[in-house]
C-alpha cells in the first residue's frame, strides 16, 4: 500500500463517485420516491402505495410477470447446450478454435440486428416456413411471430441463439484450466467418457455453471427489452409483454404515467437485488477455483 | 496464445488416445451447432444480394443473378452515416470518460488505505447487474431538468456511469496483481502518487485496459433502450435505434433490410476479427455484463 495523506484517496475517488452518484445513486433513491407519487411531467403529489395497488390489479402486469417467468425456462436449456458444446471442445478436437470463434459470433452481433434478421426469417411466408414446406413439413410451418401462443417461445429461441455462445466461452475457459492430472487419473481408473464428465468435469466447473445460471436468470428477468421491442413490440396484443417493456410503455409511450412505471421499476430492482448476493458469493468462489 | 498453440500440437496424440468412436458424433454435434449459428447470417448475406423479385420466387437458394443494388438503396433509405457517427461519438466519449474516472478510483481501491474501502468496492461492483431500465425514469427527468436531455453530453454521462462499475471492478483487480516492488523504487525516488499511476501502472495495465475498452464499447454501441429514451430526436439517433426503425420500414423489402443489417454489423464484426482474444477474455472477465 502507498502511504498517503488521509484525503488523497478521496481525491482519486471523487470523479468516479460523482459519475456513479449521477447515474446510480440519485436514480436508485429517486425511483422509490417517484413510485409513491402521481407524476405528471416531472413531479406530482404524494399518493402512498396507490401506484403499487394499480400495478398489482393490472392484468397486463400479471401477464408481463408470467412471461418473464416463462422465459426463465431458457436458463436450463442454455446452460445444458453451452455445457455440452464446451465439453465437446475442451480436449481440443481438430478445429476447436474455429468452432469457438464461430459459436461466439451471435454474441457479438447487436440484439436489434439479430431481431430484425430473425423477424424476417420467421414471417409466415419467410425462409424458415418456406424451407419446412419444401421438405414436406407443412405442419411445422407456423406463424412464429404472429401467433399469440407462439410469439413468446420464438423470442425465447432467439435469446438462446444469441446468448449460448457466451456460456460456451465461459465454460471453456474454466474447463481448460482443470488440472489434467485429475482427468488422467480418472482415465487410468477406467472411467468412461460420461463418468469423467459427471464425476470430474461438472463438479470442477460447478461454480462457473452456477454463476452463468444466475447471470442468465437476471438476463431473462431484466435484460430482454431489445429482443421484444424489435421482434414483436410486446405483441401480438400483449402476448410478449415483459416487465421492462411495461415500464417503458408506461413511462415513455402512450400512457405517460411514470409513477406506475416507477413502481414496477422498484419491483424489478428488488428482484435483481435478491440475486446479487448469490452472484457475488459465486464469483468469489469461481475466482478461488481459478487460483487453486 | 502459446497455451492454445501448445494445445493444437497436442491434438493428434490426445484424440488418438481417446478412442475414435467419439470423433464422429462430436464433430456432428459441433457442425450442427455451427450450422444453427451461421444459418441466419448466411440467410442475411444471400438475401442482401437478391432482387426483391428473386427473393419472392426463391427465398432459400443462391442469388440469381447477384444483385448489389440493395446496398445503395439501404444507404438512401436510412441515414447510416449519421447513425454511425452518433454511435461512435457516444461510445468514444463515454468509454473515455469512464476509463479516466475508473482508473483514478481503481488506483485508490488497489493501492491506498482508507476507511470503508472494502464495503465501497463491494457496493460499486454490485451495481454491475442493476438493469438500466430501473434508473431510466429518474435519469430522464434529471436530464430534462438540467437541459441535458437530447444532447450528446447527457447521454455520454449516463453511458459512462453505466459502464463504470465494470471498469472499476476490472481495473482494481488488475492493479492488485502488479507487484509492489515494481513501484517501490519510484516511491523511493519521490515520485508523486499520480506519476506512479500515469507512468507505471497504466502502461503495465495495457492488456486489461484494451479488454475493458472493448467490452464497454460493445456495450454502449449495442444498447437500444437508453438511446431510445434519452436521444429522442432524428438527428441524434444511434445506429441501434436507426436500424430498428429501418428494419420495420423495410419490413416488406427483405433484401434491403438485410443489406442494412449487414452494413450496421460491419464495424463490430471487423473489430471481432482483429481483436478476438480481447472480446473473449473480456466477456469472461466481466461475465456479469452480458
Amino acid at each position: 500500500m502507498l502511504r498517503t495523506a488521509r484525503l488523497t484517496p478521496w481525491l482519486y475517488l471523487a470523479p468516479m463517485l460523482l459519475v456513479l452518484i449521477f447515474t446510480f445513486g440519485y436514480p436508485l433513491v429517486a425511483i422509490f420516491d417517484f413510485s409513491l407519487r402521481r407524476i405528471r411531467g416531472i413531479s406530482g403529489p404524494f399518493i402512498g402505495l396507490e401506484n403499487y395497488r394499480q400495478v398489482i390489479k393490472d392484468d397486463v402486469f400479471h401477464e408481463a410477470v408470467v412471461h418473464n417467468g416463462i422465459l426463465l425456462l431458457a436458463v436450463p436449456i442454455m446452460t445444458f447446450i453451452a455445457l455440452i458444446l464446451a465439453v465437446l471442445l475442451f480436449d481440443r478436437p481438430r478445429g476447436w478454435q474455429a468452432y469457438r470463434s464461430l459459436l461466439y459470433v451471435p454474441f457479438i452481433l447487436a440484439t436489434p440486428v439479430v431481431g430484425v434478421i430473425f423477424s424476417n426469417m420467421l414471417q409466415l411466408n419467410g425462409v424458415v416456413n418456406e424451407g419446412l414446406r419444401s421438405i414436406g413439413l407443412d405442419v411445422l410451418a407456423l406463424d412464429w411471430i404472429g401467433s399469440p401462443r407462439l410469439a413468446l417461445w420464438t423470442i425465447m429461441g432467439v435469446v438462446i441463439w444469441r446468448e449460448v455462445g457466451f456460456g460456451i466461452v465461459l465454460f471453456l475457459a474454466r474447463l481448460m484450466s482443470i488440472n489434467e492430472d485429475l482427468l488422467d487419473a480418472a482415465r487410468v481408473d477406467g472411467a468412461s467418457w460420461w463418468q469423467r464428465l459427471w464425476h470430474v468435469i461438472v463438479p470442477q466447473t460447478k461454480s462457473v455453471i452456477e454463476f452463468f445460471i444466475v447471470v442468465s436468470i437476471i438476463t431473462m428477468l431484466a435484460w430482454v427489452f431489445a429482443y421484444v421491442y424489435v421482434i414483436t413490440h410486446g405483441g401480438p396484443g400483449t402476448a410478449t409483454m415483459v416487465m421492462e417493456l411495461y415500464i417503458y410503455n408506461f413511462a415513455f409511450r402512450m400512457s405517460q404515467l411514470p409513477g406506475i412505471a416507477s413502481a414496477v421499476a422498484v419491483i424489478l430492482f428488488l428482484v435483481t437485488l435478491a440475486f446479487m448476493v448469490p452472484l457475488f458469493r459465486l464469483r468469489s468462489a469461481s475466482e478461488m477455483e481459478e487460483m487453486s | 496464445m502459446s497455451r492454445e498453440a501448445a494445445g493444437e500440437a497436442e491434438v493428434v496424440s490426445r484424440s488418438a488416445g481417446q478412442g475414435g468412436w467419439l470423433a464422429v458424433p462430436r464433430h456432428a454435434a459441433l457442425l450442427f451447432a455451427t450450422f444453427l449459428v451461421l444459418a441466419p447470417l448466411a440467410f442475411a448475406i444471400l438475401t442482401s444480394l437478391k432482387t426483391l423479385n428473386n427473393y419472392g420466387l426463391d427465398k432459400l437458394g443462391f442469388p440469381d443473378p447477384v444483385f448489389w443494388g440493395n446496398f445503395p438503396t439501404a444507404l438512401r433509405g436510412g441515414r447510416f452515416f449519421l447513425w454511425f457517427l452518433n454511435s461512435a461519438i457516444l461510445s468514444f466519449g463515454s468509454v473515455f470518460l469512464s476509463t479516466a474516472v475508473a482508473a483514478l478510483g481503481a488506483y485508490a481501491f488497489a493501492r491506498m488505505e482508507f476507511p470503508g474501502r472494502g464495503a465501497l468496492l463491494a457496493v460499486i461492483s454490485s451495481l454491475m447487474i442493476v438493469p438500466p431500465v430501473v434508473m431510466l425514469i429518474p435519469l430522464f427527468i434529471l436530464l430534462t431538468r438540467t437541459g441535458l436531455n437530447n444532447t450528446y453530453w447527457g447521454a455520454i454521462l449516463v453511458y459512462a456511469g453505466l459502464v463504470t462499475p465494470f471498469s472499476v471492478y476490472m481495473l482494481t483487480n488488475f492493479f492488485k496483481t502488479i507487484p509492489f516492488e515494481i513501484i517501490e523504487s519510484a516511491v523511493m525516488d519521490g515520485a508523486s502518487s499520480f506519476d506512479i499511476l500515469r507512468k507505471m501502472l497504466l502502461p503495465l495495465s495495457a492488456p486489461a485496459l484494451i479488454t475493458m475498452v472493448v467490452v464497454n464499447t460493445l456495450w454502449v454501441w449495442n444498447d437500444l433502450l437508453v438511446a431510445l429514451v434519452l436521444l429522442n430526436k432524428d438527428s441524434l439517433r444511434t445506429l441501434m435505434v436507426g436500424i430498428t426503425v429501418f428494419g420495420s420500414r423495410y419490413n416488406s423489402d427483405v433484401p434491403v433490410a438485410m443489406a442494412g443489417m449487414l452494413m450496421a454489423s460491419m464495424p463490430m464484426v471487423l473489430l471481432y476479427l482483429f481483436g478476438q482474444r480481447y472480446f473473449i477474455r473480456g466477456m469472461v472477465a466481466g461475465a456479469v455484463k452480458g
